[in-house]
């Protein structure tokens, strides 16, 4: 399965994962402490210049990710256009720009190999503790690796009600959708057993 | 254990594949997004525990930036995003929904399990989602309601169906729907 890594190699593409998500936390709370229309908008226009940086194939591609906010930000717009309140209308809508820009920029620049190193750092106190944490390394694996092959036998399921009938396909085909899957699970229980279950 | 982490895991990636295969439209050309569906099902197959570690799964799979909500959306902004109240209502939402179902003996699954998404999937769910708008948004909490007060109705058909597909489920796979196991 293809993540949101962006395929144009950054620089920030080799800072380590952890130190990115550390600094991510930390703008984050700077950005929700702050209230004043210049700061956000100077921290906004320095995110667009950042994404401006790796060239326009990144760029586009990062102003893709912010598209699904713009309902909310014409919504906050017209809000406090209509009680007169236009300075915080404009700081709510950079605020809330910068924050999922930055978030998306790790996203955008973090492979998802690295990202699972930092879940299995974060598990090592608790491995440390006797916890078995195999089972969460196991389950990413296994849902990376059965959406696809879930998502096909669901594009099977609408190709045969389509066959079958001249109507759109409605909400029935979650429940035969659903027992694919719990047959699966079964099926892949009994594997996971065979081959030395999770306490190896 | 191995049959508990293979059910976990394949509900999430049923989360993510609801959200992949293509939109189907209710009987009022409502079109309805079937990854809610497949939360309030977490809870009323896979029960509270587990169906809330389910959708765990599924979020930090999102968080790690694979693209698995519906439209193809995934990562970190999604978390500080204006619906960033409903990502984190979601493992409530399926904790509250397989809660229910497991206590709640009586009475025919169908309508347990649809009562229970109503209360999990929808009330418990809108709290973190109105809150969560709230709170990006700097509005009251009476305001972000009024918000998405006008989902309710396609959420409500959707804890129905709910409720019908897990009745229809205990009767195809009895042993599966681990809720009342």
């Amino acid at each position: 399965m293809i993540s949101l890594t962006s395929p144009v190699e950054t620089r920030a593409h080799r800072w380590p994962a952890g130190a990115k998500l550390a600094a991510l936390c930390g703008a984050t709370v700077v950005l929700f402490s702050q209230e004043s229309l210049g700061f956000h908008l100077a921290v906004f226009l320095g995110c667009l210049a950042v994404y401006r940086l790796p060239g326009r194939r990144f760029f586009a591609a990062g102003m893709r990710g912010l598209r699904v906010l713009w309902p909310f930000v014409a919504l906050v717009l017209v809000w406090h256009l209509v009680i007169g309140a236009m300075v915080e209308g404009a700081v709510v809508v950079l605020r809330l720009l910068s924050a999922v820009a930055l978030a998306n920029l790790v996203t955008m620049t973090t492979k998802l190999s690295a990202m699972i190193e930092v879940v299995r750092w974060l598990a090592a106190p608790l491995r440390r503790l006797g916890v078995n944490t195999r089972a969460l390394e196991i389950g990413i694996a296994l849902v990376v690796r059965f959406t696809p092959t879930l998502a096909d036998k669901g594009a099977q399921l609408t190709q045969s009600w389509a066959a079958r009938s001249p109507r759109k396909p409605s909400w029935k085909i979650v429940m035969p959708f659903t027992v694919l899957a719990i047959d699966d699970a079964e099926h892949l229980a009994e594997a996971l057993k065979a081959r030395g279950g999770l306490n190896q | 254990m191995e049959r508990n982490l293979a059910l976990i895991a394949l509900f999430a990636a049923l989360i993510a594949a609801l959200g992949l295969i293509p939109k189907f439209t209710l009987a009022f050309g409502v079109p309805i997004t079937a990854q809610s569906l497949g939360i309030m099902l977490c809870g009323t197959v896979l029960g509270s525990r587990r169906g809330a570690m389910a959708v765990l799964l599924f979020l930090l799979l999102l968080a790690l930036g694979l693209p698995l909500l519906a439209g193809g959306r995934g990562g970190l902004g999604l978390f500080v995003s204006p619906s960033a109240g409903f990502l984190f209502g979601w493992p409530v939402a399926a904790f509250v929904t397989g809660f229910i179902v497991e206590k709640w003996r009586g009475g025919s699954l169908a309508m347990v399990a649809g009562i229970a998404s109503i209360i999990g999937g929808i009330l418990v769910l809108y709290v973190f989602g109105v809150a969560g708008l709230a709170i990006i948004l700097k509005k009251s909490a009476y305001e972000a309601a009024l918000l998405v007060a006008a989902f309710i109705p396609g959420d409500i058909i959707k804890a129905v169906l709910a409720g019908m597909i897990t009745a229809a489920l205990a009767r195809a796979r009895p042993q599966s729907v681990l809720s009342r196991a």
